[in-house]
């Protein structure tokens, strides 16, 4: 295992956000608060309470994921991205360094930002709104869990992308939608039936509920089934992660 | 003496079916400098890409320092830094910190003072806590070797490492190649400039449409197939040479001013003597003779024509 090949990875891609503090840390912290008055004070006042929870303190939980998932996927794939585009990837490509390790350099850099914010997402909530945390173990776990799983997710983004609208294009089309459908502002037993049966497809159904539960012990679905399915969401990654390497698709020639 | 490079049968097709290299067979010997001379698409930056890990082959063994590039990687890749042709930096990243990532990268633990020599070596210890955007083309281009030498490799690639550098900074950039091969270390470049490879390096390879066409001592091949033209200003001019010379190669220019004759360097006998022996019994004078030797740039041009 070549250590210090995954420290020198990870201290680089986290000095690129200490670098760019405003674009990495500030500017999701102050979108979120944002949601928090447009939905949490706007239109929280007419909503009373959903499953017992003030809607202020229900739509916590989905605002982190969404900031979590939405940056795990922009830290890897732009991180990943960045070499390839300038070319800095050759240095990459001809160290002594495992794929393995590549990914955990880049993956675990993108995730350590995530979850930094996620926290830092929280802790601003708390200023809007009481938070209480019933399982805090599970919390913390479904955080690492999604950070990890969507930084990979992001990091086959930025090897597949060949430019900067690629780039750009499934967070933008694919995974916001998915996240504002996902229960972020809701639960799905507010759906009519139809639709609720529909919103069981969006995976981001699953992460949402485990995190909200973790919050306040209520949950859209199980929360063996969330952990099931992200896991395998996990898995998927890995296994593409795997062929990307061992092929060398868009990295090698 | 066993080579530091082995590439045995190495061939090489992408994926739009373009052979880039065929059957390649190539040994670079430990502590020389080796010059890869070749036109655009011949195939260079392809070998070196192959033996670097950056693409991979369809045929063939690569062998670094005695370990396999494909299935020993980690020995293989740590003996080499590499310079690529494009000044590929991380525009935002000071000197300082490119150069000790890429030491990081390889394995190598924190060595200031080993960072500190190269940037001296290189001129850009003054430079050190400046962005790489802010440099200019030359200065860049020597981090990118400071970064390929921050690891202490003991094969040095570099692909057209003077293209766009003005003639003081090559002609510095080769103190510092000279330098490196003097420490031990085995320079494997690649040029157009005919003038760098004949003035760095030991032995000169030829690749041509992805196939190693020679390999060669440069000197041996100066030798080997130089041609030396002697060139004769004659004191009147001549309508026709005479038939006494017409076994000779003469040519007769400058509209019958001058005669020139060439001749092989690697023949015992060059026919001087006695061409100038029989000028003199055909009477014809001249004022001035000059010689001039084939550069290396005709003997390549020659190469890659005939293959």
């Amino acid at each position: 295992m070549n250590y210090r090949a995954v420290r020198a990875i990870y201290l680089f891609e986290m000095a690129r956000t200490w670098r760019t503090l405003l674009q990495s840390i500030v500017s999701p912290v102050v979108s979120t608060s944002l949601y928090f008055v447009v939905f949490g004070a706007a239109i929280g006042s007419r909503i009373s309470q959903v499953e017992g929870v003030s809607y202020g303190t229900f739509i916590v939980p989905g605002l982190i994921m969404l900031s979590v998932l939405t940056q795990s996927i922009a830290n890897a794939s732009f991180g990943i991205y960045f070499p390839k585009f300038t070319g800095t990837i050759y240095e990459i490509l001809s160290a002594p360094i495992s794929y393995f390790e590549i990914v955990l350099g880049y993956v675990g850099a993108a995730a350590t930002k995530s979850i930094i914010l996620g926290l830092i997402i929280l802790a601003t909530a708390g200023l809007f709104v009481p938070l209480h945390i019933h399982h805090p173990v599970w919390m913390l776990a479904f955080l690492v869990l999604t950070a990890v799983t969507f930084s990979l997710f992001g990091f086959i983004i930025g090897i597949w992308a060949d430019g900067f609208e690629k780039l750009q294009m499934i967070p933008m089309l694919v995974v916001t939608p998915l996240t504002f459908l996902g229960g972020s502002f809701y639960s799905i037993d507010m759906l009519p039936s139809a639709w609720r049966t529909v919103a069981l497809l969006n995976p981001v159904v699953y992460l949402i509920s485990g995190f909200r539960w973790s919050f306040y012990e209520i949950a859209d679905v199980s929360v063996s089934v969330s952990v099931g399915m992200t896991t395998a969401f996990l898995m998927i990654c890995l296994v593409l992660i795997w062929w990307i390497f061992r092929t060398g698709y868009r990295l090698k020639n | 003496m066993s080579s530091i490079i082995s590439v045995a049968n190495l061939s090489k097709t992408y994926g739009s079916g373009f052979k880039a290299l065929n059957n390649v067979n190539l040994d670079i010997k430990p502590g020389e400098i080796f010059a890869l001379l070749g036109p655009n698409g011949a195939g260079k930056t392809t070998l070196i890409s192959i033996i670097c890990g950056i693409a991979n082959p369809s045929e063939g063994k690569v062998l670094v320092g005695g370990e396999n590039i494909q299935t020993s990687y980690r020995k293989a890749r740590s003996l080499i830094g590499l310079v690529p042709q494009e000044l590929h930096t991380d525009a935002f990243e000071s000197v300082w910190a490119t150069v000790s990532f890429s030491r990081g990268l390889f394995g190598k633990p924190k060595n200031p003072a080993h960072i500190e020599k190269v940037l001296k070596d290189l001129s850009l210890w003054d430079k050190k806590d400046s962005k790489i955007i802010t440099l200019s083309g030359g200065m860049k281009r020597r981090v990118m070797i400071a970064k390929a030498l921050s690891h202490e490799p003991q094969i040095l690639f570099l692909d057209e490492p003077t293209a766009g550098v003005d003639v003081e900074l090559r002609k510095g950039m080769w103190e510092v190649v000279r330098t490196l091969q003097q420490s031990g270390v085995t320079i494997i470049l690649t040029t157009h400039y005919i003038e760098e490879a004949e003035e760095m390096a030991d032995r000169i390879g030829v690749i041509n449409k992805g196939e190693i066409v020679l390999v060669e001592d440069k000197a041996t091949l100066m030798q080997k197939l130089g041609k030396k033209r002697l060139t004769l200003h004659l004191q009147g001019k001549l309508d026709a040479l005479p038939e006494s010379l017409g076994h000779y190669e003469l040519d007769l220019c400058d509209g019958g001013a001058t005669l020139v004759y060439d001749y092989d360097t690697k023949g015992e006998r060059t026919g001087i003597t006695s061409l100038l022996g029989d000028l003199r019994t055909a009477g014809i004078r001249f004022n001035d003779l000059d010689t001039t030797q084939s550069s290396l740039e005709d003997i390549f041009v020659d190469l890659v024509r005939a293959s």
